[in-house]
């Protein structure tokens, strides 16, 4: 059937189930607007339009993260493109499979420095799994299917589809395809071919999990590490969970990795690294095999990687082979989906029982300092917030101490339940990630933990959230200061606080109730249990500021390039 | 840190535009440079080979090996070592060479090297040269006696020796797929 790109890309949209698209309009892109009122396509595909491109980028991402699906995000040409960048490098940061579609100007202005024109392929090579530039309109299709199907596969992560304008214009031939379809044929079908050249079966080696159970059958001291690898991999923690009640050894997971195992489970240590607990972090100084799975080792995990889990021999099973010695040196590898090497491992694993050295991991306690005035501490809101809420809920964070402190006391049940920046660390993340959570999940509870800092940095998407009818409760730790900046000049700058002092307002109260949301300020552990307890019964948008001591730290902390027993606070 | 070395990698890309950059980024972003790169299509016009010299120590090179191989335009990788693989450069040199026992010195020369003079003018003598770099790099000295004017090198191109070719399959080459396999 004859039809423009601009309705290509629509229909395209459609083939892979795209039910939500984030984004913000511009001059180049409108073609592609054009088509939600022109061909009706806004009948089938909702268009939440945000206040800004990040935010419309990290709701994107948000959508991704909370279900394992594809989230789609547009933009404009130059400043939108842009606008976006921050929110690709940290979908990629984190694996989150996210489609970004940008129409540049016309092929004819490209490379003329014309209005609003940038090197998008050029600016998001670096934090893109794939990007590509479409000037020739029969590729479209074939282009939209494979970035789709790049993005979700193996470990994944976002792509960006740049078009020149006039593309969008021109009249092509365009037949839909069902998605299992799409391997069969073009751009993806000739990938797959050439690949199927080297692979006869994309499965992982059986030697080297035999050579795992035997390692297993020779230690005494195993450990395991979970990453946000077995968050992604579908349906991976069921099998993870068979793994480690099978292993019955201690479990440690990045805080990516949270939710890979129930956060009450009896195995479970916590969170692993410089603000993991005392238990996580000693384990891997003892253990004699540390199994990891998933997880990349950022120097947020292995502090001093030359030093790290030094007595252990260690295993890394990932599906990303280039992952594998990248940051500490390993002893075995298993490459894969998560899931799959975990079935294939507990197929043959025997039942073990490490008594002695769970005994000897668990009696490492992390001390939890008791509140100084009274305020409510950050671990007491949490704990509130923990008392109201289940498994059925969904916790954004921005970046910073509010960020570890729901990662160190909140309940997390279920994989998907915390959507954070790990990787990128980006401030300003939360909100708009709460959006797009809540949109995929309206009969989940989301809630978005901030911090001053984060919050001023993205947070005139309220305006998204209200007129979208998107409600989210937003609990604000506010310090009046940027918390884990200060903690670190508090710890290791002579306690000079340069630039991490916001005794600058706003009025957080009045600013929520400007967007219509409720709004409410709290400084006791019983006002703040009241009010939760109100915002979670009301349904509706609800922000709860918590005035909070700035003197507290989040503790445990091992300062960067130290070993896993150094702790700088405990 | 190990010590640093020549490394030169052979890379099977997909040949199309942006792809060379992509590759030649990651020498950049950990700060090495390239020494040589020569580019150019292989039997298949689809596919390009490039080949890339380096000096840099083995775990960063490993790395770059494997950040490269995870890339979807990129088909294979391999490093080629010296002893194993043969290489190649084409070298041209353009020489003053202005009185006749000057020329016929010239010539000599590039009989022995069993190079070829490709231009001649009054003043001058263009010569082609295809070898190792040891080679270009002797030749070059005693050209520099009489001055060289103009050099251009193409870079070196190498493929290994035997029967393996860079796609053949090994284990690591079907973990790197395994990753990138999209049923």
């Amino acid at each position: 059937m004859k039809m423009k790109c601009s309705q290509v890309l629509m229909e395209c949209l459609l083939e892979q189930g795209v039910d939500t698209v984030f984004g913000y309009p511009g001059g180049t892109i409108l073609n592609i607007y054009d088509e939600f009122e022109l061909h009706g396509y806004g009948e089938k595909i909702k268009h939440i339009l945000t206040s800004h491109e990040q935010g419309a980028a990290h709701a994107a991402d948000g959508y991704a993260r909370s279900t394992g699906k594809v989230g789609v995000c547009f933009a404009t040409s130059g400043p939108g493109a842009t606008n976006l960048t921050t929110g690709i490098a940290t979908a990629y940061y984190d694996s989150s499979p996210v489609v970004f579609i940008t129409v540049n100007v016309p092929e004819a202005l490209i490379g003329k420095d014309a209005f609003q024109e940038v090197d998008v392929t050029g600016i998001t090579m670096p934090i893109t799994k794939c990007n590509y530039l479409v000037r020739d309109p029969e590729t479209l299709a074939d282009v939209v299917r494979e970035a789709f199907a790049i993005a979700r596969s193996g470990r994944p992560g976002p792509v960006v589809i740049d078009i020149a304008k006039n593309v969008t214009l021109t009249e092509v031939d365009f037949e839909s395809l069902p998605l299992s379809e799409h391997a069969k044929s073009g751009r993806l079908g000739k990938r797959l071919r050439r690949s199927e050249n080297n692979l006869k079966a994309p499965e992982p080696d059986g030697e080297d999990i035999d050579k795992l159970l035997t390692m297993i059958g020779e230690a005494k001291k195993p450990l395991v590490l979970a990453g946000g690898g077995v968050i992604r991999s579908k349906d991976a923690v069921p099998e993870f969970i068979k793994f480690i009640e099978k292993l019955g050894a201690p479990v440690t997971t990045s805080m990516m990795g949270i939710g890979a195992c129930p956060c009450d489970h009896p195995l479970y240590t916590g969170m692993i690294g410089m603000h993991g607990t005392r238990a996580s972090n000693i384990a891997t100084t003892k253990c004699d095999l540390l199994i990891i799975v998933g997880c990349r080792l950022s120097d947020r995990v292995a502090l001093a990687p030359q030093h790290f889990a030094k007595k252990a021999k260690i295993v890394h099973i990932d599906i990303d082979r280039a992952e594998i010695d990248k940051n500490v040196k390993t002893d075995h590898h298993i490459i894969g989906d998560a899931r799959r090497v975990l079935e294939l491992i507990n197929a043959k694993l025997p039942k073990y029982d490490y008594p002695g050295w769970r005994e000897e991991v668990f009696a490492q306690k992390t001390k939890v300092a008791p509140a100084s005035s009274g305020k409510a501490t950050p671990k007491e809101i949490i704990d509130i917030i923990n008392k109201y809420t289940d498994e059925n809920t969904i916790v954004t964070t921005d970046v910073g101490q509010h960020q570890m402190w729901v990662a160190q006391y909140y309940n997390f049940k279920l994989p998907k339940q915390l959507i954070s920046s790990g990787g990128f660390g980006t401030m300003g993340f939360g909100l708009g990630a709460a959006i797009g959570a809540k949109i995929a999940n309206p009969d989940k509870l989301v809630i978005h933990c901030t911090g001053d800092g984060s919050f001023r940095m993205n947070y005139t998407e309220y305006a998204t959230a209200k007129y979208y009818d998107v409600p989210i409760i937003t609990v604000l730790f506010n310090n009046r200061a940027l918390g884990m900046v200060r903690q670190w000049q508090a710890l290791t700058a002579g306690r000079r606080f340069s630039q991490t002092t916001l005794d600058r307002g706003p009025d957080f109260v009045k600013f929520a109730q400007a967007f219509d949301f409720e709004a409410v300020k709290v400084s006791t552990k019983e006002d703040f249990d009241r009010e939760f307890a109100k915002a979670v019964k009301s349904g509706k948008h609800y922000m709860i500021e918590c005035d909070i001591e700035t003197e507290d730290l989040v503790s445990p902390m091992i300062p960067g390039g130290a070993k896993s027993d150094e702790f700088l606070l405990d | 840190m190990s010590e640093i070395r020549r490394h030169t990698l052979s890379v099977l890309v997909e040949n199309a535009a942006g792809v060379l950059s992509h590759v030649t980024r990651f020498f950049s972003r950990k700060g090495y440079n390239i020494e040589s790169l020569a580019v150019g299509p292989t039997d298949d016009a689809s596919v390009s080979r490039i080949t890339i010299e380096v000096s840099a120590d083995d775990a960063a090179a490993e790395q770059i090996i494997n950040q490269l191989r995870k890339m979807f335009s990129v088909y294979s990788v391999k490093e080629l070592p010296r002893k194993t693989s043969v290489r190649r450069e084409l070298v041209l040199y353009k020489v003053k060479a202005e009185e006749p026992d000057m020329r016929n010195e010239i010539i000599q020369i590039v009989n022995i090297f069993r190079a070829s003079i490709i231009d001649v003018s009054l003043k001058t003598l263009t010569i082609a040269l295809i070898g190792d770099e040891d080679k270009a790099d002797a030749m070059q000295n005693l050209l520099k006696n009489f001055g060289i004017l103009e050099l251009a090198r193409t870079g070196v191109v190498a493929l290994e020796r035997g029967e393996s070719t860079l796609v053949d399959e090994t284990k690591e080459n079907k973990e790197f797929n395994l990753g990138k396999n999209m049923n």
